[in-house]
Order: structure tokens, then sequence, then C-alpha cells
């Protein structure tokens, strides 16, 4: 190690590893129950996690959540920034995935064909 | 290659690992590769958490969902429902013991809820032996900025003004002690780390060991650099070979990316770290005895001056600090003094980590800020006594501490305030005794432990503690005579004023806190021949009552025929002959014996 | 010097900045009891007699470690540090045998004057448990008793810090802790030499010297024994310390008086077989240095030194005179030429020593020590035995006339009394040596290049024409030193004298305690007065010797002299 900047540098890279254990940065849920599988859940998942992948995206959480009744909608995906609302998503397709991603989770923009609700305030 | 949604953090400190940890760590990996989750969810293994009690502990982040008590067969289950669908497995989440509560999260747990984890921050969520989790969460950065911004004085001199005092014991401020090491004019110095934890019931040490070991390096290296030292030892017990190993992969990986060794962040300082294994002897915890240790003579105390800051190891100016010590170092670097200064008393600043035991609910490690109050630590933390038992007393400081009685409960607990009431912060061991804890037997037991740990060398300790351990003998076997509690007290002074080191000079603090608080019960086993607590085996007095169906089962229990009486009608005991070993009472069906 | 001043009892004291707290009391004329400490040893502060209060100390200090400091207020005798140390002292009764009265170091006991002197009256923990050992007596020269040890560690430092053997070491924890050889073995099993110095600072009777008195007295009063008694040279100056005698002062001729007193036939000196042992080792060293023996020679009258090289440097043992020591070489000539003089068969005789020494009581029964057809030696007993011996017999000592030794073993020279001292070996040799090979007698009779009490002392010294390079060692400690050097080749030494204890025979493990630097220099002091006191100063004037070898043995190193006065050495394997 030759400087302090040098491992200030290697920290910022190494952050995003452990990111999962701490509550920062932009979070990703997805419906997870039974009828939200039988939609095709795992298959947005996979996509959710292959396209933050390929965008190094490492400080994006993802959360499963169980079915919350909205199940003609489903996939549902909800996109959460920090400190602004939380944005629903129904009827995902794995390939609306890139899309999201790009779009809202890397630069913010909502894609208001695509949302099914929004809450203010994240509980 | 995929992103890592989920990490499930499984608790490798020695507890869980003896509750069954590994076990639980293998079947999360055999069942997330059977679920085809192998590229989303990593499993990781952490040092303590400090919960033993409910280990073996796993936490499922992001969520930060907190399973206790876990074990292999239930992972199926943990990994089916909650990360392959997202949903709790709620029987296996905490329940608080006092309201039943069920308690989700990590973070909520009345347990964590109250603790201020500085120094065990990292415990139980990086991985130990990557060091790459100890950089993410900002390791080595107070070494950095030690070395590229800071002068050794201007080191010593934050630290000093932290107010950080030794949490080995003593408590002396640790600013002052550097700052006598590096007045000392040598061209080798030497840093030690105590990690000889030895104190019964006391494990906070092995846990930030185990669970953070880069944390002590970097402690270490600071701490070289401000005195001016470039080689240190870590003296840890062979009794800890989980935190030994640690250490060994610690240091590798450090020495490998430069945090160790030459030319330090390009400062030209340069720092090497050795293990030294110790054998597990009480009085190698004392500096001196310590360091005759290291150099591979009988752990033996030696009278200070000398102190080590002038002459210690190999005769080279030596500073010694203790795990955790050291532990309180980084951050103190990194954030400054003034944020130190925040937490704790006026006097004790910072905060102490407390090993729990005895007859309380949450036994485990809790860090709190100095001048809480021991009933928050037992009510709040501890989740209260065993089995809704009355609190009696508790025991701090190891064997060198004292028992405090109920009236203290609210006493806040800094360096000197216990000091004022006869017991002393030590390690931080807390020993909960409830209302069955005979305390005449809990001041022979740790009379017990000092005298066969005593070394052996000064005539007060070696002897002294053993006269004082007969006396206590004969109190608890009903041969206590009269002035007996006066020769104690007069012992005990003495001892205290004459033994050669720390350990003998706190000996007698057991005895001597448990007389001002609780001589009645003295005086009951010496007067009444009679032990209110009905621990004292030798005094107990088992009685027949008329509950009793005279179904004769006691009499053909009694190993030496103390029991007699005609069928259908209550037995007695011939006092004369019974023995006291009570196996009449556990096999009579109707409860009909008590002892008293 | 960096000089402090402090204030002790009320007194102002000044003190060097280095002195602890008891070395200026007790410069000061202040008393402080003591028994873990010990001048000449590091200090340890293990007892904790000797406490005492201090300024700006939180607690009682040991003030034979605490150092001083400029305006220390220091009071040593007030109640709370007197009950402190009486309680010290009632712990180690506690726990000590109560056989005192007919212990052997009765009355010569650190333990049982200090008991007295602080007014110790009560043992208040009485009925607890004691330390139980068996005692250690497997060897012919110390006998350790556990159950009298209070662990001041006093043996443990002399063994290791003087001898440089540590046979000793701390063992076991907290009551249990005892003084422990290596696996608890006797000392016969472990790599000890038997020089006594353990027993000389032992406080107690937990080391002492095997008792021969008992042999001693049945011996002498067997009327069918002819008991003679030979006197090593340091023994009357060391003598009067056991009978009430200042330290230093000669006692030859009173104890020569008590001697016959209890009844010895007759009172010979080993300083004539000193000077015996200058004949044959003076020659034998020209020998090796003329016709190209192995050298350097080294001395072979210590036995503890001759056990040590024994135990740790077998392949040195070519270095060793073959001669024997002048105890052995007397047990040898005393049960033959005196017993064909004296027409007594030499199967009745008794033949018994007094010696400053432990180590010589295993000497004697070294099985080649038989010479004579029988054991040479037959009973060593210790300046403290013999000091006993006289009490016993009550002789009022200081009271005895002054007499002389019987012939023929019995005149002796100025050369022999100097066997006692360091450097005592060599003056003595080279007094002779230098006559021999000059064939002179030179007028030249002090080497005080070799004489002193540092440990190791060298010199230079013109024999006839040539330089002679020789060195001066004592103590086992430099001992060894001395031999890794003459193991490596670094030494240009032709002659090296070592004795094992410090100072030589006057500070030997037999010898009158307490004993000190002080002590032994007065005693050496006495050893070069005895020396100038006498007309004749080289070992080959002795006309007894003169007589000896004309009449009955023949040359030095001739093959009478070779089979009575010479021995060999073999490698000691022990644990």
């Amino acid at each position: 190690m030759k400087t302090l900047e040098d491992l200030k540098a290697l920290r910022e890279k190494l952050k995003g590893d452990i990111k999962v254990r701490q509550k920062q940065g932009t979070k990703i849920i997805i419906g997870m129950g039974t009828c939200c599988i039988a939609a095709g859940a795992r298959e947005v998942m996979s996509a959710v996690l292959d396209e933050l992948a390929v965008r190094k995206l490492n400080d994006v959480q993802v959360q499963q959540t169980g079915c919350i009744g909205m199940c003609e909608k489903e996939v549902l995906l909800d996109v959460i920034r920090p400190d602004e609302p939380r944005i629903t998503y129904g009827n995902v397709k794995p390939a609306d995935v890139k899309r999201i991603i790009a779009d809202h989770v890397v630069n913010g923009r909502i894609i208001e064909d695509l949302v099914v609700g929004k809450i203010e305030q994240e509980g | 290659m995929q992103h890592i949604r989920a990490h499930v953090l499984v608790c490798a400190g020695t507890g869980c690992k003896s509750a069954g940890s590994k076990e639980v760590e293998l079947a999360f990996q055999r069942e997330i590769k059977a679920q085809g989750l192998a590229d989303e969810v990593m499993v990781v293994e952490t040092g303590c958490h400090g919960f033993c009690e409910y280990g073996p502990l796993v936490i499922v982040y992001p969520e930060g969902t907190f399973y206790s008590r876990v074990t292999a067969e239930d992972v199926p289950e943990i990994v089916e429902s909650h990360l392959l669908k997202g949903r709790m497995v709620e029987r296996l989440l905490y329940h608080e013991p006092m309201t039943h509560e069920m308690i989700p999260k990590y973070s909520d747990i009345n347990f964590y809820k109250k603790q201020h984890r500085l120094v065990l921050a990292h415990c139980g969520t990086i991985n130990p032996e990557q060091i790459e989790e100890y950089i993410a969460v900002g390791g080595y950065e107070g070494l950095g900025k030690a070395l590229t911004l800071m002068t050794p004085e201007e080191v010593v001199e934050e630290v000093k003004k932290s107010g950080l005092r030794g949490r080995g014991g003593g408590g002396f401020p640790t600013g002052l002690k550097w700052s006598f090491a590096k007045q000392s004019v040598n061209d080798k110095k030497y840093v030690i780390c105590n990690a000889d934890e030895g104190d019964p019931g006391a494990f906070m040490d092995r846990s930030v060991l185990e669970g953070d070991p880069h944390k002590i390096l970097e402690g270490m290296a600071i701490c070289g650099y401000a005195i001016g030292a470039d080689e240190g030892y870590i003296y840890v017990r062979a009794e800890y070979p989980l935190a030994i190993k640690r250490l060994r992969v610690a240091i590798e990986q450090a020495e490998a990316m430069g945090f160790l060794g030459e030319n330090i962040f390009s400062s030209g300082f340069n720092f090497q770290i050795h293990i030294k294994e110790g054998a597990g002897a009480f009085v190698c915890g004392e500096e001196t005895a310590l360091m005759a240790s290291i150099e591979g003579k009988r752990g033996m105390p030696r009278p200070r001056p000398p102190f080590p800051a002038v002459s210690g190891l190999w005769g080279k100016p030596t500073n010694i600090n203790n795990v955790e010590t050291f532990a309180n170092v980084p951050q103190i670097i990194v954030n400054g003094a003034d944020w130190y200064c925040q937490f704790g008393t006026e006097k004790s600043k910072g905060t102490k980590v407390f090993a729990l035991t005895g007859k309380i609910n949450n036994t485990g490690l809790a860090e709190v800020p100095m001048g809480i109050t021991m009933r928050e630590i037992i009510y709040d933390i501890g989740g209260g006594i065993n089995n809704g038992k009355k609190f009696k007393a508790v025991q701090i400081g190891g064997p060198s501490g004292g028992c405090l009685p109920e009236e203290l409960l609210d006493l806040p607990i800094d360096y000197d305030s216990l000091t004022a009431v006869g017991a002393m912060m030590g390690s931080g061991g807390l020993v909960v005794m409830d209302e069955d804890t005979c305390m005449v037997d809990v001041a022979k037991f740790f009379l017990n432990f000092t005298q066969s740990e005593s070394c052996g060398k000064c005539t007060p300790c070696r002897e002294g503690t053993k006269r004082m351990l007969e006396i206590l003998t004969r109190i608890t076997e009903g041969q206590g005579r009269e002035g007996d509690i006066e020769l104690l007290e007069n012992m005990a002074k003495n001892i205290k004023e004459t033994a050669l080191c720390g350990l003998g000079q706190t000996a007698p603090n057991p005895v001597l806190s448990t007389l001002k608080y609780f001589r009645n019960e003295y005086e009951a086993h010496i007067k009444e021949k009679r032990c209110p607590a009905g621990v004292c085996e030798k005094m107990a007095v088992y009685t027949i009552t008329d509950k009793c169906k005279g179904c004769g089962l006691c009499a053909k229990t009694c190993p030496v025929k103390a029991i007699s009486g005609t069928l259908k009608q209550q037995h007695v005991i011939d006092q004369a002959i019974c023995i006291k070993c009570g196996a009449c009472m556990s096999v009579c069906p109707f409860k009909a014996i008590t002892k008293g | 010097m960096d000089m402090v001043t402090l204030t002790i009892n009320g007194q102002t004291v000044k003190a060097k900045k280095t002195s602890t707290v008891l070395e200026a009391a007790r410069a000061a004329g202040i008393y402080i009891p003591t028994l873990c400490y010990h001048p000449e040893l590091s200090h340890e502060g293990a007892c904790r007699l000797c406490v005492v209060e201090a300024s700006g100390a939180r607690t009682l200090v040991a003030s034979c470690v605490y150092p001083v400091a400029e305006g220390m207020i220091v009071e040593t005798n007030t109640p709370k540090v007197r009950e402190a140390r009486k309680l010290v002292v009632e712990l180690l009764l506690a726990n000590h045998p109560k056989d005192c009265l007919s212990c052997q170091k009765s009355m010569d006991c650190e333990l049982q004057t200090i008991a007295a002197e602080l007014g110790v009256r009560k043992i208040r923990f009485a009925g607890g448990e004691m330390k139980a050992h068996t005692i250690d007596a497997g060897n012919p020269s110390l006998v350790r008793d556990q159950e009298k040890c209070i662990l001041c560690g006093r043996c443990i430092r002399a063994c290791s810090e003087i001898q440089g053997m540590d046979v000793y070491s701390f063992a076991g924890r907290g009551f249990h802790t005892i003084v422990s050889t290596a696996f608890e073995q006797g000392l016969e099993k472990v790599a000890c030499t038997y020089c006594g110095q353990c027993a000389s600072v032992c406080p107690t009777a937990a080391i002492v010297e095997k008792d021969d008195t008992d042999k001693a007295w049945a011996a002498l009063a067997d009327k069918t024994k002819h008991v003679v008694v030979q006197t090593a040279p340091s023994v009357r100056v060391a003598l009067g310390e056991e009978l009430g005698i200042p330290v230093g002062e000669i006692v030859t001729g009173k104890m020569v008086a008590a001697l016959r007193r209890l009844g010895f036939d007759k009172v010979f000196d080993t300083n004539f077989s000193a000077d015996l042992t200058i004949m044959e080792e003076g020659h034998e060293f020209i020998d090796r240095l003329t016709n190209g023996g192995v050298l350097p020679m080294i001395t072979s009258c210590s036995p503890g030194w001759v056990n040590m090289i024994e135990l740790k440097y077998p392949e040195l043992l070519p270095h060793l005179s073959t001669a024997k020591s002048p105890q052995q070489m007397f047990g040898a000539v005393a049960k033959t030429y005196y017993a064909e003089r004296a027409g007594i068969d030499a199967k009745d005789i008794v033949s018994v020593s007094i010696m400053p020494c432990t180590a010589k009581k295993a000497e004697a029964v070294r099985p080649e020590m038989n010479s004579s057809g029988y054991q040479d030696v037959d009973i060593v007993l210790t300046t403290r035995e013999l000091g006993r011996m006289i009490r016993e017999f009550g002789l009022d000592f200081a009271s005895l006339p002054e007499e002389d030794f019987d012939s023929p073993l019995g005149k002796s020279t100025g050369a022999s009394v100097i066997f006692g001292t360091t450097g005592g070996v060599m003056e003595a040799a080279l007094r002779t040596v230098a006559d021999v090979v000059t064939g002179q007698n030179l007028q030249q009779i002090e080497y005080k290049a070799v004489r002193g009490m540092e440990t190791v002392r060298e010199a230079t010294l013109k024999i006839g024409d040539s330089e002679v390079k020789v060195a001066v060692v004592h103590t086992l400690k430099a001992a060894k030193a001395m031999m890794e050097r003459v193991k490596k080749g670094e030494t240009e030494y032709k002659f090296i004298e070592v004795m094992a204890c410090p100072g030589g025979c006057i500070g030997g493990g037999g010898q009158p305690v307490p004993v000190d630097a002080d002590v032994r220099r007065a005693r050496r002091d006495a050893l070069f007065t005895c020396d100038e006191a006498c007309s004749l100063r080289k070992s080959h004037e002795n006309p007894e010797i003169i007589e000896l070898y004309s009449t009955w043995l023949g040359k030095p190193l001739g093959e009478k002299a070779h089979h009575l006065l010479h021995t060999k050495y073999n490698q000691q394997k022990r644990n």
C-alpha cells in the first residue's frame, strides 16, 4: 500500500461487495409469491441480476417479497431510489428489465407505461 | 457473472461453531446450489455477533433478518421460503424473552438496540478472513491517516485527547501510557497486544480477534508508529485456536497488501507482528508476567518500577494494551478524539464490551456506552433473570472485581464509580446471580480461582489467599468460628497492601465486597450454621414434611440408611447419619422433602 | 554520581539515584528485615517482608526493589508496616514445620530470627494445609527438605546467576508452588555439581549440607580406630565465625586444639597435601609445556568444578590436570605412607577431612578414590559441621590455647594456605614452577597479577626466558564462559585455574553463613596474612614434602606418585 489515496480507491472498489449488508443505495424489490413465480418472477429476477452484473451496479440491492395481492398484474417489480418514492411496475417481462434499469435505476427516469403504483414514503 | 443479491451471514464464532454453525453453513451452501441460487446468493462466514445464547445465528441480507438457534435441518426451509420466495421463516425468528414479541430484524432486537457497537461494529458483519471486507468498511484508513497525515506526537495527542483508558483491567489512560513509551529513548521498542483473556466468563477479546482481526493489527501498527516501535507481539492464549488461525490469516493478508512490513504507506515506517501462544496461565495477563512468558521464562510478575515503558520485553521500552483497547484506536484516528468523546462519561470515554453470563436470559456480548446503568445492561439488554427468579447480585470485573447488590443496580458504570463501590471494570465480565446464589460460596469460588492461578512468587498471595480460602471453606461447611469475619477482613486488607502484582492485590476483592454487601449471609453461616440460599451442601438440613405419603422410596434410596418410618406413615431423617447427598429429595414423588 | 535526597523515618538520607529504598535505609543505619533479598543476587521483591510506606505509592512497597526518588518520604516502622510484616511471617510459619528446636539450622535460621524479632506469638491458621514432600537426600552432599522451603528463590538465583547451572526453578501454581529440579528429580539425577551455593544462601533448612557429624562421632568413639583429620586451608580463616569470633580472624591454633579435644588421634593439615599437589601439578604443567601436552592445563582441585566439566564439557577433560585434589592426595598418603611410618594397619585408620565444601563429600566417595586400597577419605565434614561439633562438645573455643599440627603430614608452606582463595593455586604453582624451570631459588614470591576478586583474570608472566599467559576463573558461570572460549580455541592460555565457588574455597558452599563479598574479602586477606607469616613460602621447600619424596615417594610424576596422586576423569551423564 503506497498512499492513502490508493487505499481509498480500493475501498470504493470493494465497497459494493458488501453493500447488500448496508442500508444504502437503490433497492429493487420483486414479488416472489407462488403466483408470482408462476407468472415468471424467477425469470424477471434472473434478468435483473444479469443486467446489474453487466452494468456492474453492485450497490443496487435486490429484495424479494411475498404476494401482495395484485395477482393479475404480476410480475410486480418495485424500484426505490434513495429519497425518492417507491415505484411499482406491473406485468413486467424479462424484456422490460433492461429498460427499467437503464432509465429508472441508473438515470432516475420513471417508465410511466409500466407503472402501477407510487408510494411516497417507504415504510 | 451474476449480481449477488443476498448475503447469508453464518456466525462462525467459537460459541456458534460449537453449537453447530459449520453444519449450518454447509447446509446453506448445499441448498442454495440445489435451488440454483448459487450465482445470486452468497454465504459468508463471520465472527461472533455476541448473542451467543441464541446461536447458531444466521442473518440474511439485504433484509437483515435475524434467525436464531438455526440447525442444519432448518436450512432447506430458509432457502426455499426466504431466499427463493421472499418469505421469512417465522418460527426461527427471535422472540424477546420478557415480552415474547417476535422480532424479525437484527437491528430491532433489544439486545442490539441498546448497544452501541464501536469495537464490535464489524464483528458478525464482515468475513474476518477477507481483508477486502475490512477495507470495504473503512479498514486501515486510520493507519493510512496516521502515517501520511500525522506525526507520531499528533497520534499520541489524539489518543490522549480521546480519553481512551485501558480496557484490560486497571483503566490506565492509554494516551499517557503511549507517551511514556514514546519518551523512552531506544533504537528498539515493542508493542504488545495482551490477548491472554483469562477472567472466567469473559470472551470479548476472543470475539474481536475472531470477528475483526485486522482492527487489532491496525491498532497495533498505529501504536508502533506513535511510540517508535517496529515490532509487535500478540500474546494470545493457546485455548483460542480460531482466533490464532484468523490472526495468522490476517497478518499474512496485511503483509501481502503492505499494511504490515516495510515502508508502509511510503512513510518509511516498518512494522511486523508476531503471534505468541500462551499456555493459559491467568497470571500471564499481568503485563510483566506476560513479557516474561514471551521471553520464554516462567510467567511470573516482577515488581514495577521499572515500568514496561522504560524496560519491558527483553529490557526494551514496551507498550502493552489489551485487545479491546487496540480495537478502539483506528476509529479514534479516523474520526478524531472529539467524535470519540461524545460517547461515555466525563472520565470514562467510549464504550465497553461486557460479557453477560450467569442467571440471565440473554447471555452474550454487549457493547454499551460508558455510564449506562447495570440495570439497563441486565434487564434491557440481558433480558432479565432466568426463570423469573429474583436478582441478587452481579459480579463485575472477574476474580479481581466485586459483587454488587440490587441497591447499586442504578449505578452508572464507569471505571471510577465501580472502584468506589469495591468492584472494578476489569475486562468486563458480568456474572449475574439470582436469589439461589450463596454469596459466601461465590467469594469462595473466586478466591479458589485466584489461589490456584497465583504464580506463587509473593507470600501474601501464595499463602494468604490459601488461608482465606480455608476460612471461607470452613464457613461454608458449618465450621465457621467467631472472629472469622474479622480475620478475613484483616487478611484482605493486608494482602491488598502487600501483594506484588495486581492479581494478588485484587484477589481479596470478591471477599471484601460480599462482606460489605452480604455480611448477613456470612453471619448466618457462622452463627446459625445456616446457608440462607440453601447452596452449601454440608450445612443443608433435609426434612420430610407432612406431604409424605409413606411410600418408602426415600428410605430405599438413602445410601446411609438415615431414613426410617413405617409404610404409609410420615418418614423421618436421622440428621446424625444424613450425609446431605440429596438423593431422597430427588426421588420423592410427592415433593415432601425440603432442604434448608 | 547522581544523588537524591529522601527522608526515611524523619531522617534526611542521601542516596545514589539508582539505589533502592532498602539500600538507602541500610546505608543510613536503618534496619529493614528481609528474606528473599540477598545482596549478591538479583532482587525479586517476592517475600514482601521488607515492605515500607513510601510517599506516592498506592500500597506498601517492597523496599528491596523500590527505587529511591528525590523528595521521597519513607516510613519503615509504622504500625501498618509492622502488621503487614507480621502477617507475612505468620503466613510463612503456618506452612513451615514446627521442629525448630531439633532443626539443623536452629539458631542459624533467618526465618526463626525474623519471627523472633517481629514478635510473632500466634499463628492464626493452625490446622490448615501444609506442604508435604519427600526429602531429597539421594546424593552425598546436599539435603533438600521442601517442607522447610519458604520459596524465597535465593537458591534458584544463586544457581543461575552465580553458577550458571540453572538446576532449580519454580514449578506449580498457587499454594502448590515449589522450587523444583527438572521433573522434580533428585539432585544426583540432574546437572548439579554439589557446589552448595544454594545451601549457603538458603535462609532456612530447606537446603543444607548432608550432616555427617554422627559418623565422625561414631569413629571418634570407636577405640579400635585411629582417627586422623585434615583441615583445608580456608577453614582456619572461617571457622571462627561459627563460634562467635569476628569475621576474618585466623583460628588455626585453636582449631587444632579443638580437634584434639574432640578426640582425633592425629591432627594433620590439608596444607601439607596442597604443597604435594603443587609438586605434582607443577611438574605436570612443566611436562605438558615442554613435551607438547594438552594446553591449557586446567586445575582440578575444586570438585564442584570437576563435576561441572564432566557434566558439561567432557570433550575438554584432557585439559584437566590429572593431579588429585589436596584432600584426596592427603587421603591416599595417610593410609599408605603415614600408616607405614606409624605402623598402623590402613584398615584401622579413619580419615576425616574438614572442608569448606559440600562437593568434597561427593569427591571422597568417587569409586576411583581408593588408591590406598581403601576409601582414601572416609568422612568429609564442612566448616559448619565442625562448628556444630565443637559447640556440641561444649568447648569454649575462644579460650582454647593455640596448638600445632602433628607430624609428618602437618607442615606446610605459605604457598599451600593460599589454595583457599581464587588465584591461590595458580600463584602457588607459579612459585614452584618458576624455580624449577630456572633452576634457581628466585626472589620473586608473590604474583599479585593473579590476585583479585574479578571472576575472570588473566596475566602474562615471565618464567625463565619465556612468557606464559595464564588465567584465573572463579564461579561456574565464569568457568562456563571460559570453557566456551577454550573450546573455540580463542585463548592463548597455558594454564587456567578454576574454582567453582565465588572467591574460591573461602566462599565455599560449606562455609559459615551468612556470606557476602565483604566476608569473603576478610577471609581472603586472612589467608594472605597466613602466607606472609610463613617462613617457607614455596611448596618445594616444605621439609616434610622433601622427606616424603626422598624416603618414600620418589620423583614427582614418578610411578608411585602416578599411582597414588593422580587420577582420571569421566563424562557424567545425567538427565
